[in-house]
């Protein structure tokens, strides 16, 4: 099946390449493919894939990718406009945190 | 809950370790229907800490999951025949990827169970397992500063740990990448609707009130015969948004889910006129145009938080556009079939 793809030239996806010292853990922990590694770099070869989970960003030994990482959920940025608060996808928050 | 899976204990270093089934029983399997309707969903949790599957030793490989106990259930049942440990994080009964972005599946909270179990007393290696997708909230780098653990990323699906495990720790492309098939989305489709519904109740109360309205007033005959259809149009958009357009997602054109609900939704009201169902009159049949599109397209947009591949700034974009549309036509839907009981 044809990978599902989202809005074009919208995420907030970047790397820095002068940083970025080809060690291939962004390309490890993409869901989607969206790096690729060639002449000892990283490289962004699906950005529209991204869904800026993060973990490229949060495991990136350099800090060479940078990434504005969210919740791509309607309806956590609902709640999170009426909380006045960040996007949270609240579908299996509970009140009680006792086992 | 029963924890049934509990079989006996491992003593290590003076540590007596639960040790846990591989198999799943059909109480798991029930606990596992129930709670993709949403059912007992928030308490369906095994406590954090360190279990034991097969014969493990000091060498034996350690695996990492959530709290949540779908999540445990996938990762034990795919390690009959391992030796191995689990460690099971506090992400207060959340799936790894969800808990992962929520960050209780994290760095802070896996450095802080390797302590308190004290992991290094226990193996004498410094090799963990990780899912895949866990590391939206773990930083490995961080994780060897902090423990000198080495986390290794190992697949999406449970399914693949022992291919993972026999090609020398390595996942490769097809481990790596999440997939989102037909099978994937219907398991989904149960917890959506009894998400939405609240917003389903209301819409239908809604609804339900207006078709009792005519210029005589309010009227039992008007509920009797009008109500129902009513209920049932509501009803059908909801479906079209929560089941119509996941089920049908890759082959509905367009990217933006609203507008993909919008479309099933437009099939949905076809069909009814179709069926010479839509209403009574051209005005309500156009009220309601507007009013099964809206809802559909709603839901659907809703349910970019159970895909697996929408952005934060792809949904933000699309609601930009997409919420005063939705405003705008269900405001023009009601409009239209409240004025037209007067006239």
């Amino acid at each position: 099946m044809k990978d599902l793809v989202y809005l074009p030239d919208v995420v907030t996806l970047n790397l820095c390449q002068d940083t970025c010292n080809g060690c291939g853990m962004c390309i490890q922990v993409c869901p989607h493919e969206v790096f690729e590694l060639s002449g000892k770099k990283a490289h962004i070869i699906r950005r529209d894939y991204c869904m800026e989970c993060g973990a490229c960003a949060l495991n990136c030994p350099v800090q060479a990718v940078t990434v504005k990482s969210g919740v791509g959920c309607a309806a956590g940025i609902i709640s999170g406009i009426l909380n006045n608060s960040e996007p949270t996808c609240g579908c299996s928050d509970s009140k009680s945190t006792c086992c | 809950m029963k924890n049934s899976f509990f079989v006996g204990n491992v003593t290590i270093s003076d540590s007596a370790i639960p040790l846990i089934s591989t198999k799943t029983s059909f109480t798991d399997f029930m606990g596992a229907v129930m709670v993709r309707w949403g059912i007992r969903r928030d308490h369906y949790r095994v406590s954090p800490g360190l279990y034991a599957v097969g014969n493990p030793g000091p060498g034996s490989d350690v695996f990492v999951t959530a709290n949540y106990k779908l999540s445990f259930d996938a990762l034990r049942k795919n390690l009959t025949g391992v030796n191995g440990w689990i460690l099971v994080l506090d992400t207060k009964g959340v799936n790894v990827w969800c808990a992962a972005g929520k960050g209780t599946f994290g760095t802070k909270e896996l450095v802080n169970r390797i302590r308190l179990v004290s992991l290094d007393k226990i193996v004498n290696h410094k090799r963990l397992i990780l899912p895949q997708l866990g590391a939206t909230g773990v930083s490995a780098y961080k994780v060897k500063e902090e423990t000198g653990f080495n986390v290794h990323y190992g697949p999406v699906r449970a399914a693949d740990i022992k291919r993972f495990i026999n090609s020398g720790y390595r996942a490769d492309k097809e481990m790596r990448k999440v997939t989102f098939g037909f099978r994937d989305r219907i398991k989904l489709i149960p917890n959506d609707f009894m998400y939405g519904k609240y917003y389903l109740a209301g819409a239908m109360a809604f609804f339900f009130i207006i078709s009792g309205m005519s210029g005589r007033g309010l009227s039992y005959k008007d509920f009797y015969g009008q109500g129902g259809p009513a209920i049932l149009k509501i009803l059908l958009a909801y479906f079209s948004g929560i089941i119509l357009t996941p089920l049908l997602l890759p082959y509905i054109p367009g990217r933006r889910f609203s507008f993909k609900g919008f479309l099933t939704g437009f099939l949905v009201f076809l069909s009814l006129v179709l069926l010479k169902s839509a209403g009574n009159d051209y005005m309500e049949i156009v009220s309601w145009f507007f009013i099964i599109t809206t809802v559909s397209s709603f839901m659907a947009m809703n349910w970019t938080g159970s895909s697996t591949y929408t952005s934060l700034s792809g949904v933000k974009k699309e609601m930009k556009v997409s919420i005063p549309l939705q405003i705008g036509f269900a405001l023009i839907g009601v409009v239209i079939q409240v004025v037209g009981k007067f006239i």
